[in-house]
């Protein structure tokens, strides 16, 4: 069984978000990890390694430094390491970053692929499923649980209340979720042996069926005007009123705020 | 010269920093408040690996530098002393010597288990009558048929009750040393569960209380011929020597207290506001702390020294780490008396109440000036190596 986790390295919010002047996120400035959907996405193929023996590949998207959250995942466990990097994938939205994990994917043998559901700097959710659209598998995305049943994948899919148990047969797409699992620890000796590793680099020219107007800043519809920090939430206010006094008291409260 | 780390060992100490935040702060007030041995944190501590993190791959163990392993006890006793120590004793005094005098045989049948975490090791050196005097012990060893019979007793041993393998020493007969007759001392490797082999009372302490420190008691307890470590007559040699180890482990222990309790000063003196503003804000807290931080990087620096030092020797067994392990621990262990007593006159009335944590780091702190050998002994290594 051959697994490809997808996973990126993304600021970690932690640590502050630091800015551009131009408005963009200055990557270079801040702590990063590696994305903690990705992650659990990671576990959960480890956990097929230890259960099923699978082969398994992760790739990455990114600058040269985004080796490092690939150098991580082999210190868990992980088998192979992709790092898919060239000036010409810059600033891809998640059109031109699906086509691009297409692209590399195409050159390997797979039963599976994991990414996270989304990463904690864009919050689109969408270069999963698209990665599926442009590869003809199916997809099942924000994975709770997955089993293996013989050719295919059982996964239960969470809803708002309650989850889906759906099933499909690989090769497929699973799009994982962090409270999948609690992911393992990093070895000691798994760092070091992973510094030993090398890293598989693939740049524009090794990507497979995939055209340039599909790539980077050009191939992205999707333009960023401007990015934020997260405006943190106030504490809020808790009242304890009658039913009926405590509508007439948010009531007021939307009205003082211009909401109604 | 360059002070920089390497990418693996920044990400390592990520790890351990992590692990140490994660799994073992949360539970440190609650291990020094009930002195319960932290069995969970241990089994943890077992599947990440940090059990055996020196060790060869081959005896099963993670096959890194002595360096990687300091820093691991640095992180852990930035938060708690206590589990520190497990992992200190363990990997210093029981699977090092195992490594360094072992037979083959012993090698294989100890230390796969020793360095996956599957068992934990402990030594037993001090008696009653034999602290810093080891030559004054009084435990046995009789050699009859197939197996030596040992009688006496161990105290004030780490992770006492807790370990599955001991490294033990013990009296194997008399010898002419200079026309003096002195006692001829032998390791050896005791199981727990080995009929004659019992526990002792457990030490009530005060600081690392988490850690198991038991007496251990020999009656007519027999073990295998075979368990000896090393050559007979030569423990007294295998005792300095796995000290030597021990004690950078120890240092790391010390220095990783003085930095947890420089951390928590740091931010709390930024936040407590007396006079209207808050007392990071006064030159004495200034000057306080930067003597506490100087002192902090300079242990650092000799810890990290000493571990290299030590991997040197793991190359190359002509290079000595002795005086550099005993200088490490002599200015850690003392910077960690400082640091964390400094910790808690900075931090007033609350520092002095377990509410805090740094009233803990500075009883963890005194152990360190104590503990596989004083800050006296230290100071004899050194100084005997100046004078010889």
């Amino acid at each position: 069984m051959k697994v490809v986790v997808c996973v990126k390295q993304v600021p970690d919010t932690k640590g502050g978000v630091k800015f551009n002047p131009d408005g963009t996120l200055d990557r270079a400035a801040m702590l990063t990890i590696m994305n903690p959907d990705d992650k659990a996405g990671l576990e959960a193929a480890l956990r097929l390694k230890d259960q099923y023996g699978a082969e398994v590949t992760v790739v990455t998207m990114g600058l040269p430094k985004a080796e490092e959250v690939l150098r991580e995942a082999m210190a868990m466990g992980a088998d192979k390491g992709i790092l898919v990097t060239d000036r010409v994938l810059g600033g891809a939205d998640t059109w031109a970053t699906s086509q691009t994990l297409a692209g590399a994917i195409r050159n390997l043998d797979y039963d599976l692929i994991i990414t996270g559901r989304q990463a904690i700097d864009g919050d689109t959710a969408q270069v999963g499923p698209q990665i599926s659209e442009h590869l003809g598998i199916p997809v099942i995305s924000y994975a709770q649980k997955i089993q293996i049943e013989g050719d295919s994948v059982v996964v239960e899919r969470q809803y708002d209340d309650r989850y889906h148990v759906l099933k499909a047969k690989m090769p497929c797409l699973i799009t994982a979720l962090a409270e999948l699992n609690e992911p393992r620890y990093m070895t000691p000796g798994g760092i070091f042996d992973a510094y030993k590793a090398e890293i598989t680099t693939w740049g524009r020219a090794d990507l497979k069926d995939v055209e340039d107007s599909n790539l980077g800043l050009k191939g992205s519809p999707t333009q960023i005007a401007r990015a934020s920090d997260k405006v943190r939430k106030g504490k809020g206010e808790k009242v304890a009123l009658d039913p009926s006094e405590s509508v007439e008291y948010i009531m007021n409260k939307l009205k003082e705020k211009h909401v109604i | 010269m360059d002070f920089t780390l390497s990418k693996e060992h920044e990400m390592a100490r990520t790890l351990f920093r992590e692990f140490a935040e994660k799994e073992v702060k949360p539970l440190a007030i609650e291990v020094d408040e009930t002195e319960e041995f932290p069995k969970a944190t241990v089994e943890k501590m077992t599947k990440a690996g940090f059990m055996g993190i020196p060790i060869p791959k081959e005896y099963g163990g993670q096959g890194c530098d002595v360096l990687t392993y300091a820093m691991c006890v640095e992180e852990l006793a930035k938060v708690c002393g206590t589990t520190a120590v497990i992992v200190s004793a363990h990997t210093s005094l029981c699977c090092d010597p195992i490594l360094t005098y072992g037979t083959e045989e012993q090698k294989q049948k100890y230390l796969p288990d020793l360095a996956s975490g599957k068992k934990i090791g402990a030594f037993g050196l001090t008696e009653p009558g034999a602290g810093t005097d080891a030559q004054g012990q009084q435990t046995k060893a009789v050699l009859e048929g197939d197996e030596w019979v040992l009688n006496g007793s161990k105290i004030f041993i780490t992770n006492g009750k807790e370990a599955d393998v001991y490294v033990i020493f013990a009296i194997t007969g008399m010898i002419e040393k200079r026309g003096r007759m002195t006692k001829e001392i032998s390791a050896f490797i005791v199981e727990k569960g080995t009929p004659g082999f019992s526990f002792g009372t457990k030490e009530k302490k005060m600081g690392i209380r988490g850690s198991s420190t038991y007496e251990l008691i020999f009656t007519d307890c027999r073990i295998p011929k075979d368990n000896m470590l090393g050559q007979q007559g030569k423990g007294f040699g295998i005792a300095m020597h796995t000290l030597d180890g021990g004690r950078i482990g120890i240092a790391a222990q010390a220095l990783g207290i003085g930095e947890g309790a420089l951390d928590r000063t740091i931010a709390y003196v930024q936040e407590r506001k007396q006079f209207g503003r808050a007392i990071g804000a006064f030159q004495n807290t200034q000057f306080q702390l930067a003597d506490m931080a100087t002192k902090a990087q300079a242990a650092q620096f000799m810890v990290y020294k000493a571990a290299c030092t030590k991997d040197q020797y793991t190359k190359d067994h002509k290079t000595s780490y002795n005086v550099e392990a005993a200088m490490a621990k002599l200015y850690a262990a003392e910077m960690a008396m400082e640091v964390t007593t400094k910790a808690v006159q900075l931090h007033g009335g609350y520092g002095y109440t377990r509410e805090y944590e740094v009233e803990r780091m500075m009883r963890d702190a005194k152990i360190t000036e104590i503990y596989e050998g004083t800050s006296e002994v230290q100071r004899m290594v050194i100084s005997a190596n100046l004078l010889k």
